[in-house]
């Protein structure tokens, strides 16, 4: 579905991103991992167009899409969350996620067709409030995804999805990046550098480190590989150790 | 005090309402185009003084009515606002605000020196005026009737605009984080492009009520561009209610200053009161 293939990024020398491919199958829930930056939000910033490659090429669904502007990716039908969430205060909830339905899938729809399916996107991410202050940590992530799901995306870059969320919260949040590719078919792409709560989720896992892949396969055998240990050694160990054991069990 | 007095005082605070419309009307634009795209249109004024130009050539040269020449007015300087956006704006969308106002300032001097070669340097008017009215002993004059109205109604339209229609959510939306707004599947630039012809739009109205009090010539714009700026600035640069709530206060500060006064000396206790202002909240009345 997606193919990423030699994705290069070069900040005025330092390259943040340096010949990076993988690919993800459609229904597939890949996570992208590694230490903070190793290029991970680089790799989703250049493939949802919010940043354009210098080198490689990104193709979705057959199609180019790498450095096309970001509205035209969101047309193409890729959706994003970011790590830190990103409403407009301004407006209400349901217009927030209202605006994404209208405009999202490029598609004319009708005010109360933009309206039904925005109220549906928020009842299936469980989100009630109505104003954007009332919301928490947990309730603003929900947001972001309720806003990425309502522009009807086939695939989902789903950007650190768990932090600043308590164990319970990171469970749920879990939980629901199942059920939306369950009862969706939502393909995702989920970045994180918390291991042990993604390996349980993700069916194949990409770990990057100083913007290179540097290991690729299942949960449990990225998990037992020398390099990944020794790349989150001293940083996150006791994480690489849970995830470790999560993903023997 | 006497009763006469009071009537007196009465109409210039009525006045002062009537001023403040036009005023209200005039900032709108101008504050809607900072508000979304961050960059202060220098040259407004002058895209007003170009809509007066064409309602008055639609109008006497052409003969069009009257009402039919004010509406293209209106088409003529939204077109010329999605003009100044795709041609000068664009290009320093990113530059510092410096450069910014720079290019719009250069527009201005650009937009005089064109009218004055095109148009002369001679006062031009509509040959139209408007009666004037009495209530009581009070008299109003009919052209300011009918812009306070105007003003109002465009105020309003605006308004409603914003806030009931997608285009003017995406609006407000994209004035609160541009970045984001393309990943809802919005393309900023047609938002961008959409809003500054809006911006000019009411412009174009604002010449269209101006051409009915005022003389028309090059430098017209620099009679009310800067009163119009300090306004934006006084309600907080951006905000559209307080360009609104600015507006009715600095009109009544020229007309009741004039009243009690002379007319002069309202604008300069209006400039005081708004020095005053600055450095109190620099931000403007209702800045954040």
């Amino acid at each position: 579905m997606l193919v990423v293939d030699a994705l290069t990024k070069d900040f005025d020398g330092f390259l943040a991103v340096k010949n990076v491919s993988f690919e993800v199958a459609e229904g597939e829930i890949l996570g992208l991992i590694g230490p903070n930056g190793s290029g991970k939000s680089t790799t989703f910033n250049l493939i949802a167009g919010a940043l354009k490659p210098s080198a490689g090429s990104v193709r979705f669904r057959g199609e180019e899409i790498g450095g096309l502007p970001a509205y035209r990716v969101a047309h193409a039908g890729i959706g994003r969350t970011h790590q830190i969430a990103k409403p407009f205060r301004k407006l209400s909830v349901l217009d927030n996620v209202a605006l994404a339905a209208f405009y999202g899938a490029n598609q004319r729809i009708t005010r109360d067709e933009a309206y039904r399916r925005a109220k549906e996107t928020l009842e299936l991410v469980g989100l009630r409030a109505a104003r954007v202050e009332n919301l928490g940590a947990a309730g603003l992530k929900k947001l972001e995804l309720a806003r990425a799901l309502a522009t009807q995306p086939k695939l989902l870059l789903a950007d650190e999805s768990l932090g600043g969320l308590d164990h319970a919260e990171m469970e749920q949040a879990a939980e629901m990046l199942a059920a939306i590719r369950r009862e969706r078919g939502i393909t995702i792409v989920w970045v994180e550098h918390i291991m042990g709560v993604l390996m349980r989720v993700v069916d194949r896992c990409v770990v990057l480190d100083h913007g290179e892949v540097i290991a690729r396969g299942k949960p449990a055998e990225v998990a037992r590989d020398p390099t990944v240990i020794e790349v989150y050694l001293g940083t996150d160990a006791p994480e690489v150790q849970a995830a470790a054991h999560a993903a023997r069990r | 005090m006497s009763d006469i007095f009071d009537v007196y005082l009465l109409e210039a605070v009525l006045n002062g309402l009537l001023l403040g419309g036009l005023l209200a009307l005039l900032s709108l634009g101008l504050n809607l185009v900072f508000g979304v795209i961050d960059v202060v249109w220098i040259c407004y004024a002058e895209l007003i003084m170009c809509g007066m130009y064409a309602v008055y050539y639609l109008h006497v040269q052409y003969h069009w009515p009257l009402v039919l020449a004010m509406l293209a007015a209106i088409g003529v300087v939204a077109f010329l606002g999605w003009l100044l956006h795709q041609l000068v704006i664009r290009p320093v969308l990113n530059a510092e605000p410096i450069n910014q106002l720079l290019v719009t300032g250069g527009v201005l001097f650009f937009l005089q020196a064109a009218a004055t070669l095109a148009f002369g340097i001679e006062f031009k008017n509509l040959g139209v005026t408007l009666p004037s009215v009495r209530l009581g002993e009070m008299s109003f004059s009919a052209a300011r009737l009918v812009a306070f109205g105007a003003a109002l109604g465009g105020v309003i339209a605006l308004w409603i605009f914003l806030s009931k229609t997608y285009l003017g959510t995406a609006i407000r939306a994209i004035s609160q984080d541009r970045a984001i707004m393309p990943l809802m599947g919005v393309d900023p630039g047609r938002i961008f492009a959409l809003t500054s012809a809006l911006g000019g739009a009411l412009a174009g109205l604002a010449a269209c009520l101006l051409v009915l009090q005022y003389d028309i010539h090059p430098a017209i714009g620099l009679s009310f561009g800067p009163i119009t700026f300090l306004i934006c600035v006084l309600g907080g640069l951006g905000n559209m209610l307080g360009g609104f709530v600015a507006a009715f206060i600095f009109a009544q500060f020229i007309a009741v200053g004039g009243f009690f006064f002379a007319v002069e000396w309202g604008y300069v206790i209006a400039f005081i009161f708004f020095i005053a202002v600055m450095f109190w909240r620099p931000r403007g009345i209702l800045g954040k």
